[in-house]
């Protein structure tokens, strides 16, 4: 078995990447990701993984090379946060298009302006249809197991798509939390060999990767993408189910906690979700039956599971991390109402934005939205269907 | 390598052009030539990477290539980090034993993505040392999207976007960026400029190029005869003429050490280079003859101040 330790997000998915021993890794520095990278180059500094450091000079470069690595024919790995993203973003398209099986850490963090480098999903959301998988994590320990998995899922030779793994900036990317690891042979058989598909570097079989293409095959080559999207959900619980074998921890494509008999349900992602569990503890206490779902697999989201987790409660609030300016709702939520949009009985569904640009969430937020929950089942109305919480109006 | 092909016209005629032809590109274009010649002077198994632009989108429309090796286009600003991490792949495999070939990477771009958008991404590529060619062909515009003025494009040239319209002095304002010498301020080992009218000065560069281990970059003239509104027939000897009239001087610096490997007999005037040209046609006119004046000043200048590198840089003997 593995080792129980103390470490922060970064230094978690730091070892997943040491473990899976990638065979190129191009990066550039942004907190909060840069202590991940910061680590990884030491360990391929010191000898501890065979993997090519590509130190460019921005995050453009660092996709672009990724890319490049990538068409070479072997496994690559970057990690980046917030602006790192958005200057990358044309070549997360590139990435997924050419079916490039690349694995990113996304620290997430708040974009500017004004300039923030605290954790918000401003950055994972923006990103959210480039045709990339996305994992989304609680704790360091799912960050880690992420990691872990995303190779697997990324290289599955019916999916062949690049994916990122999402954890909070600071609040886990640099929090001690208790982790077990892996043993590294046990990761090392996880993950297996790398099967290369056309690698670029075979000079006796040339292949020519990234051709125009126009109106006459376009649209094919992207319905192709999305169907092999549609494929990423059977595989992301297929590679569950062996983690689950190695390391005794369940995955799905979300968690629920406390749902099935619930009446009022919160939805939302990542660390909020831990706070969130607690305060359901409390109103569970009290004899409400409150309960909350945390996508894990947000790129495919799997809607029809969702919807089918979500239906029977009377009344849903989305926590949204991420902000869509005013002018609508906040991602998750947009996904959890089309979830639900086909189900003629439906709870009621609101939103609220909390958090953004790292504020904390705290758990008398948590127990302000169970409140306001508990009232809009009671009066089948809702108060405020959208609404910032935590914020000075 | 020790038993190169001989760069004789005979022996090479015999090699296999790597770039086959039934491309797209226009009737007359100078690109290709060029990427052949790049390819055929390699002794080596090449990989290439493409920014976007007149010979990527014309060379790869899906379901063909032209391309007899492997070739990765990825976008416009980015060949040089691309290739950077093929050729970093390259390395990793080759450490661990998957690959045992002797491979060489060169990438090409047109002046747009090598000058202007790529000009970050090839500064950082070289700085970091890659084991690879970057090639620019330069045309002097933006040819692929309808002749932009670039930062490669010559003073007074018209273009689509600076256009000679009715303020005078009409066409481009400002002088191209000299951008083979930038590279050289990088300190990679190698930097050369060449011209598909001299083949031989051409291949040889390419070859010396190849058998550097590091960054090396070459600039490479090669006319559109779209942009430059000239004759279908005549990109290499207006290729020529660039080198006669020391608009396009062929030099290398090799660590450092400057050479002019072809000094014309007798320097030409530009306007040799200049009037076949549509795109300076304004220039002829009687009241822009003062632009005349300064583009040869200008070409006179950096002439002048080569053969100093030159005489400056020639190791004691």
């Amino acid at each position: 078995m593995g080792k129980i330790v103390a470490v922060t997000g970064n230094e978690a998915v730091a070892e997943a990447f040491r473990q899976v021993n990638p065979d190129v890794c191009a990066a550039y520095p942004i907190t909060p990701s840069t202590d991940l990278m910061q680590r990884f180059s030491s360990l391929a500094n010191n000898g501890k993984v065979k993997t090519e450091m590509i130190l460019v000079e921005s995050e453009h470069s660092a996709m672009s090379a990724c890319i490049g690595a990538s068409a070479g024919g072997g496994r690559v790995i970057t990690a980046t946060s917030s602006q790192g993203m958005a200057l990358m973003w044309e070549e997360l398209f590139i990435a997924s298009g050419s079916r490039f099986p690349i694995v990113m850490a996304l620290v997430n963090r708040a974009l500017s302006a004004p300039l923030n480098i605290h954790g918000d999903h401003s950055d994972g959301m923006g990103a959210r249809d480039c045709g990339w998988i996305q994992l989304w994590s609680e704790n360091a320990q799912e960050a880690y197991d992420n990691a872990i998995q995303s190779f697997r899922i990324a290289e599955h030779l019916d999916i062949r798509l690049p994916a990122m793994t999402c954890m909070d900036g600071f609040i886990i990317s640099h929090s001690i939390e208790r982790i077990e690891y892996l043993d590294d042979a046990a990761v090392k058989d996880f993950v297996g060999e790398f099967k290369q598909t056309n690698p670029l570097l075979d000079v006796d079989n040339p292949v020519s990767y990234g051709p125009l293409i126009l109106t006459d095959y376009y649209m094919e080559y992207r319905r192709a993408h999305a169907e092999v999207m549609s494929k990423v959900k059977g595989v992301v619980l297929d590679v569950a189910k062996d983690f689950e074998k190695i390391s005794g921890r369940k995955y799905g494509l979300f968690e629920t906690y406390r749902l099935e008999d619930a009446e009022i349900g919160i939805v939302v992602l990542n660390s909020a979700a831990g706070t969130t569990k607690d305060a359901i503890d409390i109103f569970r206490d009290k004899g409400i039956k409150a309960g909350l779902l945390k996508p894990r697999l947000f790129r495919p989201f799997p809607y029809e599971e969702v919807g089918e987790a979500l239906k029977h409660l009377k009344a849903v609030c989305v926590l949204d991390r991420a902000d869509a300016f005013g002018a609508s709702y906040g991602p998750l939520f947009m996904e959890i109402a089309s979830s639900l949009y086909q189900y003629g009985q439906r709870p009621l569904m609101m939103n609220k934005i909390y958090g953004l640009g790292g504020r904390d969430y705290m758990p008398d937020q948590a127990e302000y939205v169970l409140s306001d929950l508990v009232e809009t089942a009671k009066s089948g109305k809702i108060k405020n269907i959208r609404e910032y919480i935590g914020v000075r109006e | 390598m020790s038993t190169q092909t001989p760069l004789s016209l005979k022996e090479l005629s015999k090699k296999e052009i790597l770039l086959t032809g039934g491309h797209r590109m226009c009737s007359g274009c100078g690109a290709p030539p060029v990427v052949k010649m790049v390819l055929l002077a390699s002794e080596y198994p090449v990989v290439a990477a493409n920014a976007t632009g007149c010979l990527e989108v014309s060379t790869c429309i899906s379901e063909f290539t032209a391309w007899k090796i492997p070739w990765i286009h990825n976008a416009f600003e980015n060949a040089a980090a691309t290739l950077s991490g093929v050729e970093a792949m390259y390395n990793s495999l080759k450490r661990q034993g998957k690959i045992d070939k002797e491979i060489k990477f060169i990438a090409f771009g047109g002046d747009g993505g090598t000058y202007d958008i790529g000009f970050q991404s090839l500064s950082g590529a070289m700085e970091r040392g890659h084991d690879m060619l970057y090639v620019c062909y330069d045309n002097g515009a933006y040819m692929n999207t309808g002749i932009q003025r670039s930062s490669a494009t010559p003073f007074g040239a018209d273009t689509t976007t600076c256009p000679a319209g009715s303020s005078m002095p009409g066409g481009k304002k400002q002088q191209r960026k000299d951008l083979t010498k930038v590279m050289a301020a990088h300190g990679i080992p190698y930097v050369a400029q060449a011209s598909p009218s001299h083949w031989s000065d051409l291949m040889k560069k390419v070859r010396k190029a190849l058998e550097i281990k590091g960054p090396k970059f070459m600039n490479i003239i090669a006319p559109c005869n779209r942009g430059w509104r000239s004759q279908t027939n005549d990109a290499i000897t207006l290729s020529r003429v660039a080198v006669e009239t020391c608009y396009w001087p062929l030099y290398e610096i090799e660590d450092g050490v400057t050479r002019i490997t072809v000094k014309p007999k007798e320097k030409k005037p530009l306007v040799d280079f200049l009037k076949p040209q549509g795109r300076f046609k304004h220039m002829f006119s009687p009241e822009n003859e003062a632009m005349l004046k300064q583009a040869q000043e200008q070409i006179d200048r950096q002439w002048e101040k080569l053969q100093r590198e030159e005489e400056c840089t020639a190791p004691k003997s």
